[in-house]
């Protein structure tokens, strides 16, 4: 069996052939060694003389937020389209102080790579890796889930890539979690509650018993703790908090509890697929039509979109909640990026889409100001960068905790859509004053400039 | 046989060694030449030779291999806040502890033979996944994942002098990137030895042996319990370093790691490269992961530029039959690969490559092959 083998290796010790193997081995693996170090002496994927640049657009492809996801991705094709001059340009004509010229970023063309998250730490960290150590991008954006959004950020940070976060609304990202390469655009739990508030007193009253399920994981937990803290300001009392696994898909065994708790108005920290399944089968359940302490039940979903809307049906009549934007904004950046998404697909855009939109032109724009790709000048560029334009008035990057400041629209369910679109109704755009905080408030650490690489 | 047997395994571990160091070279024109890629062509590599050392050669096909890898990555994560960013302990403290949750698992688990086996292992994974998403919470952080922080104690290492997060390291060595890849590769042939030795030893056949008839080894009065007790901790074990090695090269675990995909997964890598071979499931691993990481990443306008040396109509044709295959559709290109291995290959990869050695060395008798497993490692890597 091996006559031939022998043959050949007769004369050659053992020893050698495991010596020639590694010196060889070593050897060939030398020129790789190398070469990866070579790129750390200015910043990681310099562009330098190329001809064009690389995004890397990270968002949920499969899970249960793909919804967001897809509509994510249209919005990055539609942000490329109107950096690189194509198209209509979109909030390009109403942003304020512009620097961007419509030839790409610093004259560079802009191209994209696209990952799945799947929704989960593991595939979005290894999704944004493959981005930056293979596709060379500069940028990491998307994301649909808070726990996403902090894992990809702590990876971000080491790797010295900036990260504009996706939609994430748990005060941890920029909050104990926040990261000096990480930026987030979309609002936090903490603006929901400040927000809603003052609006839940005057329809509710300030004597009322709440029931919370929520969503087992960072952006749930956060949520919770700040409508809790926000109501019990008011006067309300917390009957109970119930956590729920993600996904859960079927929420009866959470809810049978609610109806026999005493509480009048159950609080759903849920989003995605879990909030169309839970609210759904809540009004199913009958809480709705139900009088508990003499008060009509209520229910309340603090973070509102119009997808999960269209999701839930006619189940999201007269509900109140929170969102960041909302596709009927009648400001001229809103008009102008519903116009050209519309154009390009044919439905409105929805928050979601809104917020990585205008991450990735702030990104660009960023670039643009600063004169460079070296992420230490850019993110000194976004630290504290004031702009208006862009669909939520006056906006402030907020320079010690990377978080923007704008206001918060309180929405409600729209009892007589004119259209399948037509979904949320806006209360009232409570402004940026009411619902500021001190940074100091969540902790964490902003990490420095310089990574090591 | 001995001795030539053993010139052979030298010569296999020889070619195996330089092939796995120079995988930044060979790898780079199919565009798998990234540090993070390479990791995890390693690091399931390891996973999946472990298995297959229980599921190859006993035959007891466990359906809950991610839990050690869990359990490995929590105990690495562990090792990193409380004791020392040194990835030693962490790699150790992940293998030993998986290999007790294999002896507690494997202990009740082999009780039973056949699907029994299979339920109860998936049972056990889905119990240990449920509880590290939400009654251990405190333990493993639920579903955002058990991450480092700039305050955990870390008694071992001397007061924090930088900003930010601490990177894993071996000596001063920092373990991301190529670095990361060179430790997992070392631990890869390392473990790829052992695995070879176990398949060569008196062990390893007596494993072969509960497979091909467990009852009539009963019968002639062997106790198979311990020695399946002992393959089951072995690639538990296997598991649990392969889950470390995970928090080594990202120091984050994540309950995700132990669900059900994930212990399938393992399943289909050995399945694909071949069961019961020594280099199939290492074939396996780092195909499911090029298609996870390579296939997932093409868009419509990476396939436009493939195509883009058609005349324009057949480019958008081409485009428009190949688009669902790739992208968020690579699971389904995967499914599709699947099924045709299974019905036309049954024996993996390592079949295919069999045969087709055979068709050009038709001439060559071989008639003494007792030991096929090795016969067609070693034409693998020739």
């Amino acid at each position: 069996m091996s006559d031939i083998s022998r043959g050949k290796s007769g004369g050659v010790s053992r020893r050698s052939v495991l010596k020639a193997g590694a010196a060889s081995g070593l050897v060939l693996a030398t020129p790789t060694i190398f070469s990866s170090k070579a790129h750390a002496a200015g910043f990681r994927n310099d562009p330098g003389a190329a001809k064009s640049v690389t995004f890397g657009f990270n968002v949920p492809q499969t899970g249960a937020y793909a919804d967001e996801g897809a509509d994510e991705l249209r919005a990055y094709k539609l942000a490329v389209k109107h950096i690189n001059g194509e198209g209509d340009g979109g909030m390009l004509n109403t942003m304020k102080p512009l620097s961007l010229k419509g030839n790409g970023v610093l004259g560079k063309k802009v191209e994209y790579v696209t990952g799945d998250t799947q929704t989960k730490s593991d595939a979005a960290r290894a999704s944004a890796k493959r981005m930056i150590e293979k596709d060379g991008a500069l940028m990491i954006t998307g994301g649909s889930s808070s726990g996403v959004a902090v894992a990809v950020q702590g990876l971000c940070q080491e790797m010295g890539t900036i990260f504009m976060a996706g939609l994430t609304h748990s005060n941890d990202t920029t909050g104990k979690d926040k990261k000096r390469y990480g930026f987030r655009h979309f609002f936090n739990a903490y603006m929901s509650g400040a927000a809603l508030g003052p609006v839940l007193e005057k329809e509710y009253g300030k004597e009322r018993r709440a029931y919370h399920l929520t969503a087992d994981y960072t952006w749930g937990w956060t949520q919770e703790e700040s409508i809790k803290n926000t109501t019990e300001a008011l006067g309300w009392q917390t009957v109970n908090t119930v956590r729920t696994p993600v996904g859960a898909g079927d929420f009866s065994q959470y809810i049978t509890p609610v109806l026999n708790s005493g509480a009048d108005v159950l609080i759903l920290n849920h989003y995605g697929k879990d909030m169309i399944n839970s609210l759904t089968q809540a009004v199913q359940f009958g809480l709705r039509d139900k009088q508990v302490n003499g008060k009509q039940f209520e229910i309340v979903v603090p973070l509102f979109s119009r997808l999960m809307a269209q999701g839930a049906g006619p189940n999201i009549k007269g509900i109140l909640g929170t969102t960041n934007w909302n596709w009927s904004l009648t400001d001229a950046g809103s008009q102008a990026f519903v116009k050209s998404f519309g154009a390009e697909y044919g439905f409105p855009p929805s928050m979601a889409a809104h917020t990585c939109y205008v991450q990735a032109l702030l990104y660009a724009n960023a670039c643009e100001m600063a004169g460079t790709f070296n992420p230490i000048p850019v993110i000194k560029a976004l630290e504290g960068f004031k702009f208006d334009g862009m669909g939520n008035g006056a906006t402030e990057y907020r320079a010690s905790d990377h978080q923007c400041f704008k206001s918060v629209l309180v929405v409600r369910g729209n009892e007589n859509p004119t259209s399948q679109f037509d979904l949320l109704d806006v209360v009232q755009e409570v402004p940026r004053s009411q619902v500021e905080y001190d940074p100091a408030i969540f902790g964490g650490e902003l990490g420095p400039y310089e990574v090591a690489m | 046989m001995s001795i030539q047997s053993t010139r052979k395994d030298l010569l296999i571990m020889a070619v195996f060694t330089l092939a796995v160091l120079t995988m930044p070279i060979w790898l780079d024109p199919i565009g798998a030449a990234y540090p993070d890629l390479l990791q995890k062509f390693a690091i399931f590599g390891i996973f999946a030779i472990g298995f297959n050392i229980l599921f190859g050669l006993t035959g007891y096909l466990s359906f809950g291999h991610a839990v050690f890898l869990g359990v490995g990555s929590y105990s690495a994560v562990w090792s990193f806040k409380l004791l020392t960013m040194n990835v030693i302990p962490a790699v150790i403290a992940g293998t030993l502890i998986a290999g007790v949750f294999a002896v507690v698992i494997g202990f009740l688990c082999l009780r039973r033979s056949g699907i029994y086996f299979s339920i109860l292992t998936l049972a056990f994974a889905q119990m240990s996944y449920n509880m590290a998403y939400s009654v251990l919470t405190p333990i493993t952080n639920g579903e955002t994942g058990l991450q480092l922080t700039q305050n955990d104690p870390r008694i071992f290492d001397a007061a924090a002098e930088t900003t930010g997060l601490p990177i894993t390291e071996l000596f001063g060595m920092k373990l991301s990137g190529y670095p990361g890849f060179y430790f997992c590769a070392v631990l890869l042939i390392i473990s790829f030895f052992i695995s070879l030795r176990i398949f060569r030893s008196p062990f390893g056949l007596k494993l072969r042996a509960i497979k091909s008839n467990q009852v009539r080894m009963n019968y002639t009065g062997f106790n198979t319990r311990p020695y399946l007790l002992a393959a089951f901790v072995i690639s538990g074990m296997y598991a649990g370093l392969a889950g470390s090695l995970m928090a080594v090269t990202d120091p984050l675990a994540g309950a995700e790691r132990m669900q059900w995909t994930a212990s399938g997964e393992v399943v289909l890598m050995t399945i694909l490269g071949g069961v019961g071979t020594l280099i199939g499931p290492l074939l396996g691993a780092g195909l499911i992961k090029y298609f996870e990481n390579i296939f997932s990443s093409y868009n419509e306008q990476v396939l436009h530029e493939i195509f883009s040396f058609l005349p324009d109509l057949f480019e958008n044709i081409m485009v428009f039959v190949v688009n669902p295959f790739v992208g968020e559709g690579w699971h389904l290109t995967l499914g599709a690969l699947f099924m045709v291995i299974v019905i036309f290959l049954p024996g993996g990869i390592m079949e295919g490559w069999t045969r087709l050695i055979g068709l050009f060395t038709k001439d060559r008798s071989k008639p003494d092959n007792n030991t096929p497993a090795s016969a067609k490692a070693q034409t693998s890597e020739g």
